[in-house]
């Protein structure tokens, strides 16, 4: 095993750095720059601007600067767009908040879409009926028309949430239930139909036809199977929820990096959005590799 | 410094009388020499001022920056005028009042300004010397800060500012000096009749040079930013809010009522309405598209449309890249007749927004309205002299004409593209709608690859310059427009004693020749809580100041 997880993360440094050179070269293909702007800049103060952030350089050159300062100094380079801040500040502002909300979101997702096992096991019941109509009612209600209507309700009519901002506990509430819906909806639906998969499997039958009582055929026999295709959703699901959602930093005011790579990409503010795209990508990298380990101890029938 | 010193007895009160006192002095060539009364709060008798003295301002994005030397946008200078003080400030009317800088002198040829300044201090206590208006000024001009406001200094005339920016010359040679602790002398490279205005723009206010020298790049951090303007950083969050409270420090304290501003970002204008309405926000500047004629109806005593000095159009590419048919006159004329602008206006964008026939926005100062043939004409009239220009060129339903409109993604600009479609199908004009992405539409705008785009222009200062500036050959002028009268009139107006008649006759050169499809100007229909008092109603440039306001008890 261990082995297996050397040799994954032996790959991981080749594969971040196919992502970096092919980001690198789709961002400069894009038309415009990070100081193409209405009010077009003389042409000394833009050769002046290219000269400071290394933008007259050969691409060649600036990508092995760019991965130079990474390894050398973790030194993701300045904001083209944010003069005051460098690329290592604004993550570092702006990732802990969207890992605050989006691990609680997780969290509470997780615990109330595993609950879709309760809705397989009452198949073709009112409760069946009811988990499988409000998941699709959740995954139907997009979190940008959630949010608003959140905002709407909890700090307009009732007043009893600050409608954006971060700061305590109390602004984490909104923007975890508009996050977490679609993806709660998601896990209970895969939960139940694998369950229901699993509860009609000859392992399960046996462990019935041995005088098992149902609990103990369940949680000892059908869950761990049935987790199986979860927690291969969940890995990918887990890095996108801590890594931000545009529409929550948009509509919460929060400031985390999910905002920030998308007007990254929009302002062309080459630094930054490199820098977020080498984080999701390390962490896609970095979780795939959990839920890989996570399958081996689950089902005895892998090993590496 | 020789010459009459007019001292401020003369004025008691500062208004726009005053101003247009001081306007006729340094235009009949008198050496002027001016100290007034600053601006500050000022509740009138009987108001009762409200407990809790706070403004939260709403923005839509983040603040890109707090250092002067290097904003680019509006919303950062509305930040950046809380938080720093230059020579001049603007009082609720736009008219220029002093800041830092006591009174002034100007010299016979208009071409040196010496400043005399107050005793000012910044935040941490330290004075406001000369000195760090020399050095924020050349900092600004000088390459090795990259700054992208450093053609501001160009358009300020400031002398050697080209030279400094390219390189050519070291940016102590930039035409500002420290004469002693407190007079700045700025020597231009002609007389310039907007300078004064631009000395209230953020680019040309002071920094701390000790701070910068000490902390970098990151001397604007709360807590390491030294500011001399009424209100000093508290709190910036990217993306969330900047919170400042009073700066005890700044030398007008006393005037000073509102003891926090706090600038708040809401990327979604409705989220952010809705939290103004639950009393989060109490000024929203601008309101979401569509709402303000329910938010007149409803919030009557809040909903307010002021202008705004922007200008909408449509461009013409006129270069070589552009297309054969809109070289020709007729067809320009026939494309603007079409456009029906009180639709726009009345039904599209209903947020008190006015029709365009000309480019400069009607609000700004001193600028006298031009004669201009379709204005008087009622749209029937249009679209009937439209359809038999576009005949006259040649084109029918046998050779119709056919465009592209560009413009860049906004719900918005799509509306309006919709629109002007509509508008030139009923001429026999088959129109197509390209929408880009910002950046590329202003790449593609550049590089003169397009037909007919979208576009707008905002002043810099409050002059019409600014806005005709623009169609000058060799200008922004991204059409590549050209006329040898029209760049002859602004070439006058830069020198001319009453610019206004020269104005107004550049924008009858630029649209008897049609230059672009004016549209509409703009007007800020916003939601200000009606206990806001001292804001500016008047100001087409908008800009405000949180030390002349106060909240009164309701």
């Amino acid at each position: 095993m261990t082995g297996y997880i050397l040799r994954r993360i032996a790959i991981a440094i080749p594969t971040l750095l196919l992502l970096i050179v092919v980001s690198f070269l789709l961002m400069h293909a894009a038309p415009g720059g990070p100081f193409t702007q209405e009010r077009q800049l003389p042409a000394q103060v833009l050769a002046n601007l290219n000269a400071k952030y290394g933008l007259d350089d050969p691409l060649w050159r600036q990508i092995i600067n760019y991965v130079w300062g990474i390894v050398a100094h973790f030194d993701f380079g300045p904001s083209f767009v944010y003069p005051d801040r460098t690329v290592n500040q604004i993550i570092a502002a702006g990732f802990p908040v969207t890992l605050t909300y989006g691990s609680i979101a997780f969290v509470v997702a997780v615990a109330v879409g595993v609950s879709g096992v309760a809705a397989a096991i009452r198949h073709n019941t009112w409760l069946d009926y009811l988990a499988v109509g409000t998941s699709i009612g959740a995954q139907v209600l997009p979190n940008f028309v959630m949010a608003p209507i959140l905002v709407l309700i909890f700090t307009l009519w009732l007043g009893w949430l600050p409608g954006g901002g971060w700061g305590g506990p109390i602004y984490w509430i909104m923007p975890t239930v508009a996050l977490s819906t679609s993806f709660m909806a998601s896990i209970a639906r895969i939960m139940r139909s694998s369950m229901l998969e699993v509860l009609g499997s000859n392992h399960i039958r046996t462990a019935r036809a041995k005088g098992l009582p149902e609990r103990a055929v369940i949680l000892r026999h059908a869950l761990k199977p049935a987790l199986l295709p979860v927690i291969s959703y969940l890995g990918p699901a887990f890095v996108t929820m801590i890594t931000g959602s545009v529409v929550i930093d948009m509509y919460f005011s929060t400031g985390g990096i999910g905002r920030s790579f998308v007007d990254s990409a929009l302002n062309r503010d080459y630094a930054v959005m490199m820098g977020i795209t080498i984080l999701v990508g390390a962490l896609t990298i970095l979780f795939s590799l959990v839920v890989d380990v996570l399958y081996a101890w689950i089902d005895p029938k892998i090993r590496y | 410094m020789n010459g009459i010193t007019i001292w401020s007895e003369m004025f008691t009160m500062w208004n726009r009388e005053t101003h247009f006192m001081k306007k006729l002095i340094l235009t009949t060539a008198l050496i002027g020499a001016l100290a007034a009364p600053a601006f500050a709060a000022q509740p009138t008798e009987g108001e009762k001022l409200a407990e809790k003295q706070e403004l939260n301002f709403w923005i839509l994005d983040a603040l890109k920056t707090l250092d002067p030397g290097k904003n680019t946008d509006r919303e950062g200078s509305d930040a950046l005028r809380q938080l720093f003080e230059g020579l001049m400030n603007e009082d609720v009317t736009g008219a220029v009042v002093p800041g830092v800088a006591e009174s002034y002198e100007v010299s016979e040829d208009q071409k040196t300004y010496t400043f005399k300044l107050r005793d000012a201090k910044w935040s941490n206590g330290d004075p406001v010397t000369a000195n760090d208006f020399v050095y924020a000024w050349r900092r600004v001009a000088d390459p090795a800060t990259a700054s992208e406001y450093a053609w501001f200094m160009e358009l300020m005339n400031v002398a050697n500012a080209t030279e400094v920016t390219k390189g050519e010359k070291k940016p102590e040679e930039l035409g500002i000096k420290a004469i002693d602790d407190k007079t700045v002398e700025v020597t231009l490279i002609a007389p310039t009749p907007y300078f004064l205005k631009t000395l209230a723009h953020p680019a040309t206010f002071p920094v701390p040079q000790k701070v910068i020298e000490a902390e970098g790049d990151n001397w604007t951090q709360a807590g390491k930013l030294v500011s001399n303007g009424a209100y000093k950083l508290d709190q910036h969050d990217l993306g969330v809010q900047a919170v400042m409270s009073r700066n005890e420090n700044y030398w007008d304290n006393e005037h000073t009522v509102l003891n926090m501003v706090r600038f708040v970002t809401v990327n979604d204008q409705n989220i952010g309405l809705t939290r103004y309405l639950a009393g989060e926000i109490d000024w929203m500047d601008r309101t979401p598209a569509g709402q303000f004629p329910r938010l007149l109806q409803e919030y009557p005593d809040q909903a307010i449309s002021v202008p705004d000095a922007c200008s909408y159009a449509y461009l013409f590419n006129m270069s070589d890249k552009g297309p054969e048919s809109l070289k020709d006159i007729r067809v320009r004329q026939a494309l603007s007749y079409a456009v029906d602008r009180d639709i726009i206006v009345d039904k599209v964008l209903q947020g008190g927004q006015r029709p365009a026939y000309w480019w400069t926005h009607w609000a700004v100062e001193g600028f006298q309205q031009p004669d201009i043939e379709m204005a008087g004409w009622t749209q029937a009239e249009r679209v009937e002299k439209a359809k038999a220009l576009l005949a006259e060129a040649g084109y029918g339903p046998d050779n119709p004409l056919k465009l592209t409109i560009q413009y860049n993604t906004s719900d918005d600009h799509k509306k309006l593209a919709v629109a002007v479609q509509q508008f030139w199908k009923q001429i026999g004009v088959q129109v197509e709608l390209a929408n880009y992405e910002w950046k590329v539409h202003t790449d593609r705008l550049q590089n003169q690859d397009f037909e007919v785009a979208r576009y707008a222009w905002c002043a810099d200062y409050n002059e019409a310059s600014t806005f005709l500036d623009y169609f000058r050959t060799g200008g922004y002028n991204n059409g590549k427009w050209s006329n040898a009268e029209y760049d002859k009139l602004l070439e006058e107006a830069k020198t001319a004693a009453d610019t206004g008649p020269l104005y107004k006759k550049a924008e009858e050169v630029l649209i008897g020749d049609m230059a672009m499809v004016p549209v509409y100007h703009y007007a800020k229909p916003m939601m200000v809580k009606a206990d806001l008092r001292g804001w500016p109603k008047e100001n087409v440039m908008n800009d405000w100041y949180a030390k002349d306001m106060y909240r009164v008890a309701q």
